[in-house]
């Protein structure tokens, strides 16, 4: 392309580039120059030496890291959430949708997707908030009625060993409806000539639903799980460090609530962000290893 | 329509059996904090665990009503969402705008950028300092600025501008407008709906905010809705000491009122909402 004509269109684009400017601003300061701060993982950073004079120190946070006993308890824990996530959270919106799918009445649809729908739109804050009130030990709602009824009470909320069952659960809770739409939309686009189809083979409405609509949702579901394996890393901040406490620690900490406690409460800048960075730099990689998947299998990817 | 056999009959009664067990478990949780917020505290602890109270009372609400540091927190929410989303839209469409043009010189390196920022980021430290060192710890530009864009929804309206025909700037070009006025006049009107969704999703953003208020706002009277609440609820759960916040004498009703002010505002905007992804808008639907 002659340069005359990169020169018009920049004259031209004069205005979109006052537009844009803000927004790459946003990027620039709050986006990129956090990228660069990644360096203070291979320093000393002192706050009070600023970024220029702290000592720089190679791997050696890095080093700690891997011989770090809590290292292997948060890996552990962040694939063990990811796991649940994957195998009992993932089934959850495919089941709603499909069921949705054999649904005819229309009112009740819509009711049930009005109510489902819901949670997705209430702050973490709110949910496991409401998860206290109904199964704290003290005056939970399960808890006193437990009690009313003779039994024990249950420290669902303080023991380990329930940690994880209910973190599954409040994830199916509050998304399972919402993410059924993107199942449901695939399903709203089978020719329905194949219903008809299985009808005159003879199939009833249980083998339709498994032989027509199942298959119809293949690409999407295995789509889904790829991209789904890409985020192993990110196991839901906000809910993992609100459902925290003292008590279940040792199942609960992952890598995002572990920097928040050493790094912002403690201030161990340096390491902190080097833990941040092996956790972000495997994510990258898992991305990038899934999207490519995704689109060899001959659908969209995330980008 | 032809009579259904007996094992589509019971298909269907287990198909609606299923869907309405799974509505009610989740609206049963919600509909029992709305119904003890209701109630009075004597019936808490007389009763322990109902769905409708035998006397109701709005002592609860009422209190909560007088009581300082909600009111307070609420505001801030309030003042948070209003400018945050105001900043969110802003930008969002500018950029969005600027990038839908094919011709824009750069225009392939910025969509790459801004691509890049989905699949890695500083982290939190980093961002921390970052915020730090500009001087924004403790003030609400903090929040704003740290989540002004959201790069997916800047990618989808970017795409949604890009189905504009290109007649319609070539028109106004010959017309003599500017590409300012074509924005603001033209472009902006005709994209009301899709303006409206994201509204609604940058605004259930900003008012749900809670790690960023939590970790720049150290100064407890500037904080927002959400983190009250987790102060009120959570941690008071969590350690075994009697918490601050006065109060505690109406017990469980008053915690439950607070909950149920805290998700309202979003209650109130949901029917907008299905409004828009019942027209077909699935935005947002591939995010998670």
């Amino acid at each position: 392309m002659p340069s005359s004509d990169i020169r018009g269109r920049l004259r031209r684009g004069l205005p979109l580039y006052a537009l844009i400017l803000p927004g790459a601003l946003y990027f620039l300061l709050f986006r990129y120059l956090p990228m660069g701060g990644i360096a203070i993982a291979f320093q000393n950073y002192d706050p009070f030496e600023g970024f220029l004079h702290s000592p720089w120190v190679g791997l050696e946070h890095f080093r700690r890291l891997f011989g770090d006993s809590d290292f292997w308890l948060l890996l552990r824990n962040t694939l063990f959430l990811s796991m649940l996530n994957l195998f009992v959270f993932f089934p959850a919106p495919i089941l709603l949708a499909l069921l949705l799918n054999e649904a005819r009445i229309r009112l009740f649809r819509r009711a049930v997707q009005t109510v489902t729908y819901l949670p997705h739109f209430l702050s973490w804050v709110v949910v496991v908030g409401i998860s206290v009130l109904l199964f704290s030990t003290q005056d939970g709602a399960i808890n006193e009625w437990l009690v009313s009824h003779g039994k024990e009470r249950i420290g669902l909320l303080t023991d380990p060993a329930y940690f994880r069952p209910l973190y599954v659960l409040l994830n199916v809770w509050k998304e399972s409806g919402w993410s059924a739409i993107i199942f449901l939309a695939a399903l709203a686009s089978v020719d329905p000539t194949l219903y008809e189809a299985a009808v005159m083979d003879g199939a009833n409405r249980w083998k339709s639903m498994l032989h027509v609509s199942l298959p119809a949702l293949r690409g999407v579901i295995v789509v889904l799980f790829i991209l789904r394996l890409g985020q192993t890393m990110e196991t839901g901040f906000e809910q993992v460090l609100l459902m925290q406490n003292t008590m279940n620690l040792d199942v609960s900490d992952v890598f995002d609530t572990y920097v928040y406690r050493n790094g912002i409460l403690i201030g161990e800048y340096s390491y902190t962000t080097a833990v941040g960075l092996f956790k972000s730099a495997i994510g990258l990689v898992l991305i990038v290893a899934a999207n490519t998947w995704a689109k060899r299998k001959g659908e969209e990817g995330v980008y | 329509m032809k009579r259904l056999s007996i094992s589509d009959r019971l298909f269907v009664w287990i198909v609606y059996a299923i869907l309405t067990i799974s509505t009610l478990a989740v609206a049963l949780p919600f509909l029992y904090v709305v119904m003890v917020s209701f109630s009075t505290k004597a019936e808490v602890l007389s009763r322990g665990f109902f769905l409708l109270p035998k006397t109701w009372s709005l002592d609860a609400y009422q209190y909560l009503f007088r009581e300082k540091n909600f009111l307070l927190s609420f505001r801030n929410s309030l003042w948070i969402t209003l400018v945050g989303t105001v900043v969110n839209i802003a930008l969002t469409s500018m950029m969005a705008y600027g990038l839908s043009k094919p011709w824009i010189v750069g225009r392939r390196a910025l969509n790459i950028l801004v691509l890049f920022t989905m699949l890695f980021n500083g982290g939190i430290i980093p961002t921390y300092l970052v915020v730090n060192t500009f001087g924004l710890l403790n003030s609400y530009w903090a929040i704003w600025l740290t989540a002004a864009i959201a790069p997916f929804n800047l990618i989808v309206m970017r795409g949604f501008f890009q189905s504009f025909p290109p007649e319609l700037e070539e028109a106004s070009r010959i017309d003599g407008c500017s590409e300012f006025y074509l924005f603001r006049k033209i472009v902006l009107p005709l994209s009301t709906p899709a303006i409206a969704t994201f509204t609604l999703f940058y605004l259930v953003q900003n008012w749900n905010t809670y790690f960023n208020a939590l970790i720049y706002l150290n100064d407890s009277t500037k904080w927002p809705l959400q983190v009250f609440l987790r102060q009120m609820l959570i941690e008071a759960a969590d350690s075994s000491m009697t918490l601050e916040i006065e109060g505690f004498e109406f017990g469980p009703p008053v915690k439950m009122a607070t909950v149920v002010a805290t998700a309202l505002p979003l209650l109130l905007i949901y029917p907008f909402f299905q409004k828009h992804f019942n027209q077909g808008m699935m935005l947002g639907s591939v995010k998670g």
